[in-house]
């Protein structure tokens, strides 16, 4: 696969890998992805009292743009105002890492996995009904988890 | 590292060519470039001369008769025309043909056109390493079978058919038997009568001949095997296969077989030592690694391993010095792990983290043990790089704890 330097740059240097406690309550954990279709993705954020994301951390098992992805992911929720990181699109990362049309659902599972995190952190720490119906679980095949002839 | 980077150890994807074949070749795409099918005049005589001494060269690699082998454009082709052109041939005694579900694309896909067209396909499955026994075959024939089709060698496990007990049942019961010889050919050795083979197809860019030439020998006497030609022209090659002869590829195709002829005994001994230094040095220091395969009826230059909790593209990209192939999803344009780890039994989370190392005349003992060096640092960083390898981890120290 012929990749474009971006993503080669965040596969060589992956920013922001490791863990972060997923037991905090300042912490938010999304893992999306399945094992069997190739590529699971763990992205966690830490919010502060203001709501801003003060450290977001990974690990990816996955091909390089999931790698990419992910790293991405990672570098832009940081600083953000958690009601605002919803807003990175999937669109936004393929763009950014100029990646190959088979390599989109890369790039649809870090939206998924910036989702599973912020909803994760919410569940924690919002307390509203109507939004606790609609969390998932956080875990692998919960709300990131498709198909894999979706990819 | 002195040694020229990157190492190349995909030979069963493709070899380069041997310099004394290309040596071979380079009259026949120079000054003698008369068409074989000429008869008029030396242009033509030579050329025909070069192809027939080609023919026997080929002949004599597989215990063939130089008459049964036809001149094609590689493997695929004879794969074509050995099962379409039988199944038309023969599709009133019966229409069911047997193969295996790990055979080469090349196989499959032109047995699922034949159903397509109502033939009637019987995929066997192999055993975990990937065998196919002679038992599993004579089972499966019935008085409507035509054709039993099965690799010697697949191109990415590497395991080996017993060739010569399934040609021993097909001969007994009569029905035509056609062998994918591609990755074998060269390697280990062939005899189409001792294996009581009718059909092989064989491909002279994988034992360091040109690309674009390749055989099928089709058995014309003891039995006889009747063909429909896949294509309409000219007549050349007994009317099986129309079209001019490459000429330049046959002679290197010709080149090409008495070389690995000379060198099969002593290289396979040589690459088995050299694919099992690989496998022992991969796996003495890293976990978590397990092979695709059979452990000894085996190509003697193929090692497929999978590396738990990595993802098999991501790990080529780690190991750019290395020039390899992997199964996994990622790497194919169809984003479907390796059908041959499914077939086999491989969970598809490991089919993904597959690596095939396929290694030629070229390598030598520095390069693998460089490449050892790279793949264990490769999977050591894309497994702290895992949440599939730390959630393992932690749940190994809850038990202990």
């Amino acid at each position: 696969m012929k990749y474009s330097e971006k993503v080669i740059d965040h596969f060589n240097n992956p920013r922001n890998v490791g863990s972060l406690d997923k037991n905090s309550l300042n912490v938010g954990t999304g893992i999306v992805g399945a094992p069997e279709c190739g590529d699971v993705m763990k992205l966690q954020i830490e919010v502060n009292q203001e709501g801003k994301i003060v450290d977001a951390k990974f690990k990816t098992f996955g091909c390089g743009s999931a790698i990419a992805a992910s790293s991405l992911a990672t570098e832009w929720l940081k600083g953000r105002h958690v009601e605002q990181a919803g807003e990175i699109r999937n669109t936004d990362i393929a763009n950014e890492l100029s990646l190959p049309p088979v390599k989109i659902h890369c790039s649809v599972l870090a939206e998924d996995a910036v989702r599973a995190a912020i909803e994760d952190w919410k569940r924690k720490n919002v307390i509203k009904p109507a939004e606790q119906a609609q969390i998932v679980s956080a875990q692998p095949g919960g709300s990131g988890s498709r198909d894999c002839e979706q990819k | 590292m002195a040694e020229q980077l990157p190492i190349y150890l995909d030979h069963n994807a493709t070899t380069p060519i041997d310099p004394l074949v290309l040596e071979a070749m380079m009259p026949y795409l120079t000054g003698e470039f008369g068409n074989a099918a000429s008869r008029s005049h030396s242009f033509g005589w030579k050329a025909e001369a070069a192809v027939e001494n080609a023919r026997e060269q080929v002949a004599r690699l597989i215990g063939a008769n130089a008459k049964d082998i036809i001149f094609t454009s590689g493997a695929t082709e004879s794969d074509n025309l050995a099962i379409k052109g039988l199944a038309r041939m023969y599709q009133d005694k019966g229409r069911q043909i047997i193969t295996c579900q790990t055979e080469h694309k090349a196989v499959l896909d032109t047995c699922r056109r034949l159903e397509e067209a109502g033939f009637e396909i019987t995929f066997l499955k192999p055993d975990r390493f990937g065998v196919v026994s002679s038992e599993q075959v004579a089972q499966a024939l019935t008085d409507r079978t035509i054709l039993v089709s099965l690799m010697a060698g697949n191109n990415e496990i590497g395991t080996l058919h017993p060739i010569g007990q399934i040609g021993a049942v097909t001969r007994q019961r009569g029905v035509f038997f056609h062998c994918d010889a591609t990755q074998a050919v060269g390697k280990i050795p062939i005899d189409v009568e001792a294996m009581n083979i009718d059909l092989l197809s064989l491909s002279a860019h994988k034992f360091y001949g040109p690309k674009g030439a390749g055989a099928l020998y089709a058995r014309r006497a003891r039995p006889r095997v009747r063909l429909v030609c896949q294509m309409d022209g000219g007549g050349h090659e007994r009317g099986l296969r129309s079209g001019t002869l490459n000429v330049p590829g046959i002679v290197g195709m010709g080149a090409a077989a008495e070389l690995a002829g000379r060198h099969m005994s002593d290289e396979s001994v040589r690459l088995t030592q050299l694919r099992d230094r690989l496998h022992q040095g991969i796996t003495s220091r890293l976990d978590g690694v397990s092979l695709n395969g059979h452990p000894t009826q085996r190509l003697p230059n193929t090692l497929n391993l999978s590396f738990a909790y990595v993802e098999g593209e991501a790990l080529m990209m780690k190991i750019r010095d290395l020039a390899v192939s992997s199964g996994s999803a990622c790497t194919s344009a169809s984003l479907e792990p390796s059908h041959v780890l499914r077939a086999i039994g491989v969970p598809d989370a490991l089919a993904h983290g597959s690596i095939r190392f396929s290694l030629g005349r070229c390598n030598t003992v520095e390069q693998i043990d460089y490449a050892i060096e790279q793949v264990i640092v490769a999977v050591n960083e894309l497994r702290e790089l895992s949440p599939l390898y730390e959630m393992d981890q932690q749940q190994r120290q809850t038990q202990k704890g």
